[in-house]
């Protein structure tokens, strides 16, 4: 795996991003997205009728993979593209630089790709000496702080406004020291100044897809900014980086998946820029890329269709789970790890890296539901993570502690009677102790509940034997 | 009709009181036989001990198929199983028939044991047609939405009608009275920090929404918020929905010491 | 084993299915050849008024501004109106559309130049593939007649929309490409393009012209003549 993860720390990121004072000043601005979801589903009344539309298309595009992916490449191919298959990180990286040495290229210019963040691309192009740019703002920010993204749709959402005029001020030198940063809009001013220059001496600019349609051999993008569109109109070459599930059978299909893309993400009913490309430049075009290239990455997708996991492959990044995920709010998107955040990243993220890496982050749920409730592709994410739960569970991989107490729990919890007798005088002995303050400030083995919060004493006799007492054995 | 015929009438409910509240309030469980005893039905408690919602969502199958098994047997001969918890209901409602997808005969009889089981307020509202309780609570409430509540089985009005029955009490608006207490179960001991930072927001809303007394239909999200709110020197009550409308509003609330003990 | 039959055998593989497949892949055929439509909001529908309305409503929503005019001949006195009224200068670059072509230019004091942009244009005209009135968004494809760097590059962009265009939803556009350019087949760029450039990348505030057109105008014609 390209990107190392620190997932295994989970609990240790949580910590230090509970302390994070400028990280806990930002995290609120991703509420916001909350609100607008809302205003922009209850605008629309075929709302939920479309959530179902958009999953039956994944569903049967998924059942059909293979046939949608062979029609595909034939389109692109007659389109005059070129389609490469990579099974793994490692082989995406090679076909890509394999294209950039090609063309000799110094300069790649890049549209937001989380499949570039996970196969690690632009590392593996700075060892070799190209210079890749972030182009959406966000990653921009991002890039300059040497950090990876902490939201698959607002990268840089960690980052408060006098940070990002620090690292404006420290990459931006040639720029007039006393230069006036205090707005936004400066700060949007500079970075729009600084990338039209990359924008327009780039050699090969990158872009993901969010959907590839089979019934044209056309990548499509959805943006706001318009840095995908310099990225892909401007340079010789336009390579389109993706995984292999952004398959879509038809233009109309697209249409019934773009309605709730942008409502779920930011709560826009349309993003600004939704561009279909469809090979090179065609004969007598002014502009537009000379070759246009497809990766197609599938690092563990496939082996996951058919299974528990397939429904995952139906996800469309829209990022909605981790807008309304109290984990997320909580901590934010770098604790979890690695590439992926949030509900979808918790049960995405044991799949390409493995659950022995990765099993912390379908732990760490309240299992609250919302994340469900609010996707879009009505992936039932909790369900999945408690599939990761079960797979760790048998594979012995929870801790040999949670695993003993959880088993001789439910020892007496699957007998009644015996329980009855374990648990009364536990209780009375806990009610006796607790009386006086009627709560507990520590009890054995629950320091995580008790560190911060008290715990309510019990009020006695169980409510079982004092029924029995009450009513008789009758009832 | 006479009283033979009434008897024949009577609902046979069969009450799942929830381990948390069979171990550390008790109460709730009688105000629960209340309720529905006021509303006409004939409440039994067989012998029981826990959904196995704690193993089932520690990946624990096995285990909580056999205590899913016990229950399903516990309860034959109910017209219905009620529980003061949207998350036990739920785990009953709406995960047993999915822990036997496997098993074609168990998963036949989960799917109608489901069928006959409910959450507390939603069985007095929805199925009984409840309209009006007598209870008298003096104080001014917030009600937390607990999650499996309200996203599983689609708990919102029904503890919120019935509370506006009760003479004394002023609900007030709760802001984000929709998100998780941060509770989980074992997450809230096995994340116990993150945890802690979501229940802290939690409390602020609490404190924000002016309320004098915070009601629930969860135990566990109760508890959790208690514990909260009293380590932060709060005086906020905590209460079980359950309890206030029984009119049990004087029963000391959650982790507050008990009335002789307090003297 | 070549990477991409490794990955086909382990789709297959997943999927329990051979290669040959007679049902699947008419299904598949099918769909690819019919295109169905699926859930169609309501919200674009109406008759051309209600569309019109529709149409503006939505796009004035996302921070465009739409201007109607009669005929074609009315649209270059609209645009040197709206450069004028912003205190923008009175350049203007188009591609090699007849339809903007042969609009009285002449009539005003813009200066005109033609083909797609440098870099360094402030002001261009595209004449919009269609318009859609559920979400206020304008289609446009790529070529001589409206290159594609006019879109992107400059700080103020014109679009020219003629009403007989614009129509109720994304579906209807894809219908009138498969019309236009032959089933299976599109230009290579086609932008649905809804309000100007934006971001929220910065504390999440709105912030307009990120790295495309900071404003959007758009004139619709209600006649060719």
């Amino acid at each position: 795996m390209s990107v190392a993860a620190t997932t295994p720390r989970f609990k240790a990121n949580v910590h230090e991003a509970l302390h994070d004072l400028r990280l806990q000043g930002a995290l609120p601005h991703a509420r916001n997205f909350i609100g607008r979801r809302a205003d922009a589903a209850a605008r629309l009344p075929e709302f939920d009728a479309l959530r179902d539309s958009a999953r039956a298309i994944k569903d049967h595009t998924l059942a059909h993979l293979d046939l949608y992916l062979e029609a595909y490449e034939k389109k692109v191919v007659e389109a005059g593209g070129h389609v490469h298959y990579a099974r793994d990180s490692d082989e995406a990286v090679a076909v890509i630089l394999g294209i950039c040495k090609a063309r000799d290229a110094k300069v790649v210019t890049k549209g937001k790709s989380m499949i570039s963040e996970e196969i690690g691309l632009n590392a593996a192009l700075e060892r070799e000496g190209i210079n890749a740019v972030e182009t959406d703002l966000g990653e921009y920010v991002i890039q300059l702080r040497g950090e990876a993204p902490s939201h698959i749709i607002a990268p840089a959402i960690h980052v408060s406004r006098d940070d990002i005029e620090a690292d404006f001020r420290r990459a931006h030198r040639d720029l007039a020291p006393d230069r006036d940063l205090s707005q936004p809009e400066q700060l949007l001013g500079e970075a729009r100044a600084i990338l039209r220059d990359r924008f327009l001496s780039a050699d090969i600019g990158l872009t993901g897809a969010n959907f590839l349609v089979a019934e044209t051999g056309t990548s499509i993008i959805v943006t706001n900014e318009g840095n995908g569109d310099l990225t892909q109109i401007l340079p010789k070459v336009h390579v389109v980086l993706a995984s292999l599930e952004k398959i879509t059978p038809t233009l109309n299909d697209v249409a019934q998946i773009l309605r709730v893309l942008a409502r779920s993400a930011t709560g826009q009913d349309m993003s600004v820029y939704t561009t279909l490309s469809t090979g090179p430049r065609r004969p007598g075009d002014p502009d537009g890329p000379e070759e246009y290239h497809v990766v197609l990455l599938d690092n563990g997708r496939s082996a996951t269709l058919g299974g528990p996991f397939a429904e995952m492959l139906r996800c469309i990044r829209c990022g909605a789970c981790m807008n309304h995920c109290p984990v997320y709010h909580a901590v934010g998107g770098h604790a979890y790890g690695w590439v992926y955040p949030g509900p979808m990243g918790a049960v995405l993220t044991p799949l390409l890296i493995g659950v022995a890496e990765g099993g912390n982050l379908p732990n760490a749920s309240t299992f609250c539901g919302r994340c469900e409730a609010v996707c879009p592709m009505r992936i039932p994410l909790p369900k999945l993570m408690r599939i990761w739960r079960e797979r760790e569970f048998a594979r012995g991989l929870t801790s040999p502690f949670a695993r003993a107490a959880i088993r001789l729990w439910a020892f007496f919890a699957s007998r009644p009677t015996l329980y009855g007798l374990a648990v009364e005088p536990a209780m009375r002995l806990l009610a006796r102790i607790g009386r006086r303050r009627g709560r507990f400030a520590w009890l054995p083995f629950a320091g995580g509940w008790t560190r911060g919060r008290d715990f309510p004493a019990p009020q006695g006799a169980t409510f079982q034997s004092r029924w029995r007492a009450k009513s008789g054995a009758t009832r | 009709m006479s009283d033979s015929q009434a008897a024949q009438a009577q609902l046979r409910v069969g009450l799942f009181v929830t381990c948390l509240v069979d171990l550390i309030r008790p109460s709730v469980g009688f105000a629960a036989v209340k309720l529905l005893e006021d509303a006409g039905c004939a409440v039994i408690a067989p012998r029981q001990t826990c959904c196995g919602q704690p193993a089932y969502n520690s990946g624990d199958r096995a285990d909580a198929q056999a205590i899913a098994r016990r229950t399903i047997e516990s309860f034959a001969g109910c017209d219905y199983v009620v529980a003061p918890s949207g998350s036990c209901a739920g785990m009953l409602a709406r995960h047993y028939p999915e822990l036997f997808s496997e098993e074609p005969d168990m998963a036949i009889k989960a799917a109608a044991f489901a069928a006959k089981c409910c959450e507390l307020t939603s069985f007095l509202v929805d199925r009984l047609g409840v309209t009006k309780i007598s209870a008298r609570y003096a104080g001014v409430a917030a009600y937390h939405d607990s999650c499996s509540g309200l996203r599983e089985l689609g708990i919102r009005d029904q503890p919120r009608k019935l509370l506006a029955g009760v003479e004394g009490l002023r609900l007030v608006d709760l802001e984000e009275s929709d998100v998780c207490c941060g509770f989980g179960g074992t997450f809230a001991i096995k994340y116990g920090e993150l945890s802690d930072a979501i229940v802290a927001r939690k409390c602020d809303k609490i404190l924000a929404s002016g309320a004098d007394t915070l009601i629930a239909g969860d135990l566990g999200c109760l508890m959790n918020m208690a514990g909260k709110l009293q380590r932060q020197g709060r005086a906020v009550k905590v209460r079980h929905v359950a309890e206030v409308l029984a009119g049990m509003g004087d029963e000391p609330a959650i982790g507050e010491p008990a009335a002789e003990a307090a003297k | 084993m070549s990477a991409r039959d490794e990955i086909f055998a382990s789709i297959r593989r997943s999927l329990n299915v051979g290669p040959v497949d007679a049902p699947r892949r008419d299904a598949v055929v099918a769909r690819l050849a019919q295109a169905p439509v699926g859930i169609i909001p309501r919200r674009g529908h109406g008759d051309a008024a209600e569309r019109l309305a529709t149409f503006k409503a939505e796009a004035e929503r996302v921070q465009a501004t739409v201007a109607e005019v009669a005929t074609a001949a009315d649209v270059p006195a609209e645009i040197a109106r709206y450069l004028r009224e912003n205190n923008l200068p009175a350049t203007i670059r188009f591609g090699d559309d007849p339809r903007l072509a042969d609009m009285p230019w002449a009539e005003t004091a813009l200066e005109v130049a033609r083909g797609p942009s440098e870099g360094d244009d402030l002001n261009a005209v595209a004449a919009a593939f269609a318009g859609v009135a559920e979400t206020g968004t304008l289609a446009l494809v790529s070529g001589a007649d409206n290159p594609t760097t006019l879109n992107f590059l400059p700080d103020n962009h014109f679009v020219v929309l003629f009403a007989d265009d614009l129509v109720a939803d994304l579906e209807s556009v894809f219908a009138r490409l498969r019309e236009k350019y032959g089933p299976g087949a599109l230009p290579r760029t086609v932008n649905f393009i809804t309000g100007p450039s934006r971001s929220a990348d910065i504390e999440q505030t709105l912030l307009l012209g990120a790295h495309g057109p900071r404003r959007l105008h758009v004139v619709v014609a209600r006649g060719l003549s």
